[in-house]
């Protein structure tokens, strides 16, 4: 495939790759994310290569394995194209007869398709079943459809038209305050917004080269959908990336990725050969003069190497220890130049807001959060997997009409959004919507979007306990308060569960609490205490009864029982 | 060098550019506590017991004052009720592991700050991990003979056996900067030296 060198050039490709589509030749998708690949999505897979070798047809049907679909819980997922009939739960056994039936027979098996456990109610079609009714699938939508290994289906679906436009129709600033009208917020977990921190790193340091990192260290232990769509397309990311450095100005960029994630390192790395290949990466962009190259810095497996300072000393080759942000890394970043850092999610939002403008992205979502946002739902529900959803959405919502309510017919207590540094509401406020400023004033911040819904039987003096244990080995133990704080507030917790608590106890672990967030080094010693704190706001009889009682209100506490 | 002026404890301070909070306290005479502070290498930001108050455009936030660089017009709290009371806290947990505390400096703060040694259940490792060890032998001696291992609060030092055992003995000019105890730094090296097959290594390079 030779370079693109004009945006006409990049249309005429388009047309030729969508001309060269059979509308109605059958597409069979199979999910490889990662909890598809767990549920044996590679025998299901192999078993229809080896089917459609059997029969000889190779010619009459595609087949790819792809991103995650979303449905996790019913994983492995496939489904049929054109008339997009989705199989559930779907085994290796069941291949020779979904290729007799449905592909050539054109007949849905019923065994196979969704049917509500409550009222037997069947779904064929994707959109038709519960859990993807109601999404606003505008992040993730794409990615049953298309082969993360192929860049000419990232173009079937109108890929880097958005670059294409950007470099062409619109100057760097004119970017820039897309951006910024769109008011597009980080979906790393702080909800800054993107426009500002990139006007900083644009008007920093003049003259001094700059950078652009995709953040996709996902290290909250209940996040998932940062890989899931990375893995799945991960040309999307890489757009709204090479967008951005053209609207700061910068001419290289980092994507800091995990370790331990084969699959979306194989998949990022071709989609970066592919990029450049078609010269959407490089130099001269498209022909338009722009040059930005990207490089894959794999991260150190601890969760404090997601936080930015540390991230950058990372991508130095140093250990991943935070600095304190006296100065912020948009301005001094890696190498002390500036350095904006953004979350996967982030800057996959960038394409569309180029492409649609402003107005129609902000139209989603509520006052001061727009758009959509992806939610890994895990713990105590029917449907685990990722939801995308748009902002504003009702967290009731979530848990009963997407995830399907709390299996085992028990009540829901509880959910604690943004892992570790995150909060827990209690199910009485559970009408509240998804948004950034309406949950962290209730004390749990949305986080990542990592939502853990906990049922009657979660112990909240063991959560918290838990959510410390998982930072002992995840701090990197260089500043007292976040190291002996920790270690106390973990002994006098554990003592709790243990049936050891005494008087005084939850002073004590406020009092920790208030030293810990305001004077550790980073911004992981200042949230330790957070998962605490908002269970102390809402359970703190549960806290009490473990101490005077020696009681577990929710049975949970072996000791105790 | 363009002179700054701000206020720390309501006293008008003249601060050179480059300098930390602490620089400029120091040269005014208004002492801040300091554990992990040596004049001779970098700053490390890591016991917090020099936490300070600021105020910038209205805003007050906690810092380091080893760490936070002077600015025109800044203010500084030294003393404040919430700083005092964060000293007390770091002062109470560091006691746990150094109990007796023999170096003076710890004990004058611990009295200064009205921390009770006993507030948290004693684990004596006697090391409180300033890194004035670690960071002395790397900086000025540029051996690296001693490291730190593991993460939170499992963290520890830890000498290399195969630079100790040529470089430490003939050296030994840690020993006296730790902050708790002159034999601390004895104890973990010989440690090192009798039981070299403990597991070693930097940190995080895992
Ligand atoms: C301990 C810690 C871990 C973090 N881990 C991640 C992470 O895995 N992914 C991420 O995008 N942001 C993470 N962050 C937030 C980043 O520091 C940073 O704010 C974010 O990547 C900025 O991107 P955004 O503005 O697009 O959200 C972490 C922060 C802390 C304090
Ligand atoms: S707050 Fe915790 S993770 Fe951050 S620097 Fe201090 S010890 Fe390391
Ligand atoms: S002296 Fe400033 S943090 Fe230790």
């Amino acid at each position: 495939m030779p370079r693109i060198n004009s945006a006409a050039e990049l249309e005429e490709l388009r047309k030729g790759i969508l001309a060269q589509k059979d509308p109605d030749k059958p597409c069979i998708s199979v999910c490889a994310g990662i909890a598809c690949l767990g549920s044996g999505n590679a025998e299901v897979l192999s078993a229809f290569e080896e089917e459609i070798k059997k029969q000889s047809l190779d010619a009459k049907v595609d087949l790819i394995a792809t991103g995650c679909h979303g449905f996790c819980e019913k994983g492995p997922i496939v489904v049929i194209y054109p008339e997009e009939i989705c199989y559930l739960e779907v085994t290796p056994e069941d291949v020779p007869e979904i290729i007799s039936q449905t592909i050539l027979g054109k007949q849905v098996i019923d065994r196979l398709i969704y049917t509500d456990s409550d009222t037997g109610t069947k779904a064929a079609h994707q959109s038709e079943i519960p859990f993807y009714k109601n999404q606003s699938r505008l992040l993730i939508g794409n990615s049953p459809k298309i082969n993360p290994k192929s860049i000419e289906d990232y173009l079937a679906v109108g890929g880097y038209s958005a670059l294409s436009k950007a470099l062409f129709e619109m100057s760097p600033e004119g970017v820039l305050d897309e951006i910024k009208k769109a008011n597009l917020r980080g979906r790393g977990g702080g909800g800054f917004p993107a426009g500002s921190k990139w006007e900083t790193t644009r008007n920093a340091q003049p003259g001094v080269d700059k950078y652009v990192i995709v953040n996709a260290h996902e290290g909250e232990p209940g996040a998932f959908m940062d890989r899931a769509l990375f893995t799945g397309n991960p040309h999307l990311i890489l757009e709204g990336l090479i967008i951005g450095a053209y609207a700061i100005g910068s001419h290289q960029g980092f994507i800091y990725t995990r370790h331990d994630t084969p699959v979306l390192r194989k998949n990022l790395d071709l989609a970066l050969a592919q990029a450049k290949e078609y010269g959407f990466l490089g130099d001269n962009i498209l022909g338009s003069g722009f040059s930005f190259n990207v490089d894959v810095h794999l991260d150190v497996g601890i969760f404090v190497s997601g936080e930015s300072s540390a991230l950058m000393k990372s991508i130095e080759g140093m250990p991943p220890e935070p600095r304190p942000k006296y100065i912020r890394t948009s301005v001094t970043g890696i190498w002390d130049r500036p350095s904006n850092l953004n979350n996967v999610e982030t800057w996959a939002n960038v394409p569309q807001i180029i492409s649609n403008g402003y107005e129609w992205y902000s139209s989603i979502g509520t006052e001061r959060s727009k758009g959509t946002k992806l939610i890994s739902l895990s713990g105590n529900i029917v449907n685990s997997g990722v939801v995308e959803v748009p902002m504003g959405t009702s967290l009731r919502e979530i848990v009963f009409d997407f995830g399907g309510g709390i299996p085992n017919g028990k009540k829901l207590k509880a959910i604690h959004f943004g892992g570790p540094m995150g909060g827990t509401i209690p199910e009485s406020l559970i009408d509240t919507p998804l948004d950034f400023d309406e949950l962290s004033k209730l004390g749990a911040s949305l986080g990542a979007g990592d939502m853990l819904v906990l049922d009657e039987d979660t112990c909240m003096v063991e959560m918290a306990r838990l959510f410390l244990d998982f930072l002992a080995g995840e701090s990197c133990g260089k500043c007292v308060p976040c190291r002996e704080g920790m270690r106390q507030m973990l002994k006098i917790l554990t003592n709790m569960t243990q049936g050891e608590g005494k008087e005084g106890d939850i002073k004590l672990l406020e009092e920790i609490s208030g030293v810990v967030g305001e004077a550790a080094l980073c911004s992981l010693g200042r949230s330790i205490q957070k998962p605490l704190i908002s269970m102390l706001k809402y359970f703190r009889d549960e806290f009490e009864a473990h101490i005077n009682e020696k009681r577990c209100p929710a049975n949970a506490c072996k000791e105790l029982n | 060098m363009s002179e700054i002026i701000m206020q720390i404890d309501g006293i008008e301070v003249a601060a050179e550019e480059g300098m930390t909070v602490l620089d400029a306290a120091q040269k005014a005479g208004i002492s801040i506590p300091t554990l992990c502070y040596l004049e001779t290498l970098e700053p490390y930001g890591a016991c917090r017991l020099c936490t300070v108050e600021v105020e910038v455009r209205g805003r007050t936030n906690l810092v380091a004052a080893c760490l936070y660089p002077v600015e025109k017009d800044l203010i500084v709290r030294t003393r404040t009720e919430k700083v005092d009371k964060i000293r007390k806290m770091i002062l109470e947990l560091l006691l746990a592991h150094a109990p007796v505390a023999r170096g003076l400096k710890m004990q004058e703060y611990a009295e200064e700050y009205g921390a009770d040694k006993n507030r948290f259940e004693k684990e004596p490792s006697f090391c409180i991990q300033c890194g004035l060890c670690v960071r002395y032998c790397a900086e000025i001696k540029k051996k690296n003979a001693i490291c730190f291992v593991n993460k939170g609060p499992s963290r520890e030092i830890q000498f290399i056996p195969e630079i100790a055992a040529k470089e430490c003995w003939s050296c030994t000019e840690c020993f006296p900067l730790c902050p708790t105890e002159y034999l601390q730094g004895v104890f973990v090296l010989t440690k090192a030296l009798a039981f070299p097959s403990a597991p070693m290594g930097p940190t995080v390079e895992e």
